[in-house]
């Protein structure tokens, strides 16, 4: 590729590209090493990072590093199920709300006051416990205390489409309802949509790790992040800091390219930053 | 005067409705749940030991003999009365729990609150005049990194750093172990509090910052700056003139919105520091299923999120000319 062609739309298409592999890449390696973060072996216990067992081992010689990626992927497909779950709700409830007339809207309006009024770490826990705490607890939270601030992204972009003079032209040359939304109004919503979909992954996967932390998220069987980190607490005293470190610092290392993967996307979708 | 009452009026009306329906969701979900009270605190051995006369009474303690419907009114009409019921945890009135818990939180939530909202609002404006440059990139990259790093993650790093490697802070709980509570300083408190209060305003920070960025690039873009600058004024007349006022309406917003993600925030930093507050409470009363103590807490909590948001509501009419007229109108 020649110095001419190489402009940022390249580099941003090449970036998404890598990171899509990269996070693509963890989330298989994590389902495969799954077995393998579980083996518990006492001949090998607390042993600092090293060449061997690049992340160190725990206290029942269990590989920290198969076990963070494990926990890494497991956080990965929770946060694409819960981002992709509390986004269509964002979708569904943002329309109502701008086209099923004020009644709807103020109800909807006020459900959105509601959610966002209790503190999100608090609801997530709530949700988690009616739904009986582990994995369909921490999916059920998240997913259900995520929505309302895409929603109302969603409402307001509705709202001002449906006055905007294209919009309106099309109705009075009598164009069918369905076929203004799906000509008119989906082009327009669907990068924002898109945009706000990744950038609801990093808090998803956040309020997941925070949750499963303090015990009321995934059950201590399984390799999650937040389990891994709770369990380092016990031994951050005697100087174990490998067991905290590195698993923490790949979840940040994941939203971090979850957060960028946002970023480049909205610069490619939305045209009038196409050309900052 | 009396469009501003009537203003104040209505959303504490709103605010009202908003709190009642905290509490129904609150509760349904708690009743909700599938998991049984006994089993999580008694626990199933203690259970099979027990005579049937025993368990009925730990089941009437716990609330699971009265219909929830039944529950719910008793506690609503307690509740207009003054009373939050008594935790069943703690065995103390939930009020009493409460003030305690928040009284030792207050430090930590106010302190978070006002470091991360100067900073914030300092980063922005500074990554906003200078944005582009390194400056702005250094800070823009500086809070990609914290908003993606999990609370309760800094605050497991600043506990490995500051206390165990170097031992300059304690690791944890609100005073010395093992020290009578008369002979307690307020120095030793606020020793307590160092880390927790840190760990909470910078994961608060890189929120504000990003946004009040956002804010300064727009208004500095704006014809009357460059007007501004055409007549010559400085760069740093321009910003305090000019610059903090366009951002000051985005700023309110921004600090007050914050205090829900400093309480959710708390609730993780308390759990890593041991720290005895309001957050650390609500952990304990969601393991062990006490619903009136969790109510009281989630009430709590989300009346002073509300009252966050009202406050913003009154001040922009205090700061902005246009809308104080309009209302006036």
């Amino acid at each position: 590729m020649t110095e001419r062609h190489w402009n940022r739309r390249a580099g941003t298409l090449l970036f998404l590209v890598l990171a899509i592999l990269v996070l693509a890449g963890i989330t298989a390696a994590g389902i495969f090493l799954e077995e393998e973060a579980a083996v518990t072996d006492f001949s090998r216990t607390n042993l600092a990072p090293g060449a061997e067992f690049w992340f160190g081992t725990d206290w029942m010689g269990r590989d920290m590093f198969a076990r963070t990626i494990a926990g890494l992927s497991l956080s990965i497909r929770i946060g694409l199920l819960t981002a992709a779950v509390s986004a269509a709700a964002a979708l569904v409830l943002g329309t109502m709300a701008a086209t099923l007339g004020r009644r709807a809207d103020s109800a909807i309006s006020w459900c959105i006051d509601l959610v966002m009024g209790i503190p999100h770490i608090l609801l997530v826990m709530l949700i988690s416990i009616a739904c009986g705490r582990g994995f369909a607890g921490v999916v059920a939270g998240v997913s259900l205390s995520h929505w309302p601030s895409l929603a109302r992204v969603i409402r307001g972009e509705v709202l001002q489409l449906k006055n905007a003079p294209y919009i309106l032209v099309e109705e009075k040359l009598g164009v069918s309802k369905l076929q203004v939304a799906c000509r008119h109004m989906l082009p327009h919503l669907f990068p924002q949509f898109l945009t706000g979909l990744i950038l609801l992954f990093p808090h998803a996967i956040l309020h997941e790790a925070s949750v499963t932390f303090l015990g009321f998220g995934l059950s201590s069987e399984q390799p999650a992040i937040g389990v891994i980190l709770s369990e380092s607490m016990q031994y951050l005293t005697t100087g174990r800091w490998w067991l905290a470190l590195f698993p923490g610092l790949s979840l940040v290392l994941v939203v971090v390219l979850f957060a960028l993967l946002g970023e480049r996307a909205r610069y490619l979708l939305d045209p009038a930053s196409a050309h900052e | 005067m009396r469009h501003r009452l009537l203003f104040t009026a209505k959303k504490l009306l709103r605010m009202g409705l908003l709190l009642l329906g905290v509490s129904i969701v609150t509760f349904l979900l708690m009743s909700a749940s599938p998991l049984d009270p006994l089993q999580t605190n008694v626990g199933q051995a203690a259970l099979g030991t027990m005579s049937q006369e025993q368990v009925e009474r730990l089941e009437a303690y716990w609330g699971m003999d009265t219909p929830p419907l039944e529950r719910y009114a008793g506690w609503l009409t307690d509740l207009l009365c003054g009373d939050m019921g008594t935790s069943l945890l703690y065995r103390q009135p939930v009020t009493s729990v409460i003030w305690q818990r928040l009284s030792s939180s207050l430090l930590l939530l106010l302190s978070a609150w006002v470091i991360s909202g100067v900073l914030g609002l300092l980063l922005g404006v500074a990554a906003g005049v200078w944005r582009g440059r390194w400056p702005d990139k250094l800070i823009r990259g500086w809070c990609l990194l914290l908003s993606s790093s999990p609370a309760f993650w800094l605050a497991i790093l600043l506990l490995l750093v500051f206390s165990v490697w170097l031992g300059w802070l304690p690791a944890g709980l609100s005073v010395p172990i093992g020290m009578e509570s008369s002979l307690v300083t307020a120095g030793d408190r606020l020793r307590h509090a160092i880390l927790p209060a840190v760990t909470l305003s910078i994961t608060g920070v890189s929120n504000i910052a990003l946004h009040t960025r956002e804010k300064m690039v727009d208004v500095l873009e704006s014809d009357y700056i460059l007007f501004a600058r055409a007549r010559g004024e400085s760069m740093g007349s321009i910003v305090w003139r000019h610059g903090l006022r366009g951002i000051s309406l985005p700023a309110i917003t921004l600090q007050f919105g914050s205090v829900s993600e400093i309480i959710g925030g708390s609730v993780l930093v308390e759990q890593v520091f041991s720290y005895p507050g309001l957050g650390q409470a609500a952990v304990t009363a969601g393991l062990g299923s006490d619903l009136p103590l969790l109510m009281g807490i989630t009430l709590i909590t989300s009346a002073i999120v509300f009252g966050g948001n009202l406050a913003a509501d009154l001040l922009y009419g205090a700061v902005d000319p246009k809308i104080r007229r309009r209302a006036a109108k």
